[in-house]
């Protein structure tokens, strides 16, 4: 699995270490609510409702640089769209261990 | 150009804010995380609006929803989580580009140097107002007028008298004056002949508001509006007189 990464934060914000600060404040904030959202969607079997929150996740994902990663949630996320029951269990867990990941580097910061 | 954000990500009405107060050209007004918001924004702001920066991905109600619900927009730029992005967006002649997630400065600069372009080949595209009535004259108790690009409603029963203004008609309602690029024939047409008469070249007024008549001129609220001499014995014999 690829590392997160501060290079597209660090490229936008420049010297602006206050808009940069805004920025990380908001990944802080936003993604554990999303994470525990795409839980409850899950064991709810409320497919649809989670492929929408894995849609806002994937913006994060390409801020935090995790390129390869990307394309593996996106087939995820497409995959949820069926609102079935028979979406691929690996994606499924290597999407919880990009979380995980996620989530430690966002506690990092 | 004034500009405003719509998108439900906080992340990326921040990262977009930023690149737009950054510009030079852009001035930066607002940033809404949904549409209807928006929509709100649009129908009672008296800031023009020449760029939105729209996501297409919102629960309930999307991008596409949005561009179709509001009449005349300004130019769009959408803003996509997805890579292989649809043509649909190429659908609305609005929509000028599409920035994908996360947006690089290098792209964003791009995409406003599209939005200059397309200023520069279409000057009338902007417009600032124009006239939309949605229902048939006798049966219409309100109409629509696009004020700088926000539909709003005008009750009829509300209108006080329309005066023409050049290329302008000024509709002075109960409570508020609206300037809009239209001219009195054109409105005129769409009035109920019932409650409005033209009763001078430049105006027309609404009968039910007249307070009093004295020799060519009428009183409604506080404004005496000139009768032509020509215009009074059709004025006369709509009063009811006693």
């Amino acid at each position: 699995m690829d590392k997160p990464n501060l290079n597209y934060i660090n490229s936008l914000s420049g010297n602006d270490d206050v808009f940069k600060q805004t920025i990380i404040n908001i990944l802080k904030k936003e993604l554990p609510k999303e994470i525990g959202e795409y839980y409850v969607q899950m064991d709810s079997s409320c497919f649809l409702k989670a492929a929408e929150i894995i849609h806002k996740i994937k913006h994060k994902i390409s801020i935090m640089g995790m390129e390869k990663s990307y394309y593996l949630v996106e087939e995820f996320e497409c995959s949820l769209k069926n609102q079935s029951a028979d979406f691929n269990a690996e994606l499924k867990v290597a999407f919880d261990q990009i979380l995980c990941t996620m989530q430690d580097f966002a506690d990092s910061l | 150009m004034n500009c405003i954000v719509i998108d439900d990500e906080a992340l990326a009405r921040t990262i977009i804010s930023k690149m737009i107060t950054s510009h030079p050209a852009l001035n930066f007004i607002d940033e809404f995380e949904n549409a209807m918001e928006a929509i709100k924004f649009l129908n009672q702001s008296t800031v023009p609006i020449d760029i939105i920066f729209l996501d297409i991905h919102m629960p309930g109600f999307t991008g596409f929803d949005f561009i179709q619900t509001i009449k005349n927009p300004p130019l769009v730029i959408l803003i996509t989580s997805d890579r292989n992005f649809a043509i649909e967006a190429f659908e609305y002649k609005c929509i000028v580009d599409y920035l994908v997630k996360p947006i690089t400065e290098e792209r964003f600069l791009k995409a406003i140097s599209k939005i200059e372009a397309k200023k520069n080949t279409l000057p009338s595209y902007l417009e600032r107002a124009d006239v939309h009535v949605a229902q048939p004259t006798d049966t219409a108790t309100e109409f629509y007028v696009n004020i700088d690009r926000r539909l709003i409603k005008i009750n009829m029963a509300s209108i006080n008298v329309i005066e023409a203004k050049g290329d302008y008609i000024l509709i002075k309602t109960e409570d508020k004056n609206y300037t809009v690029h239209s001219t009195l024939k054109k409105i005129e047409d769409k009035l109920p002949v019932s409650s409005f008469l033209k009763v001078h070249r430049t105006y027309i007024i609404n009968i039910k508001k007249i307070i009093d008549i004295e020799d060519n001129s009428v009183l409604i609220a506080k404004d005496v509006i000139p009768v032509s001499r020509s215009n009074r014995p059709e004025l006369m014999k709509r009063l009811n007189m006693l």
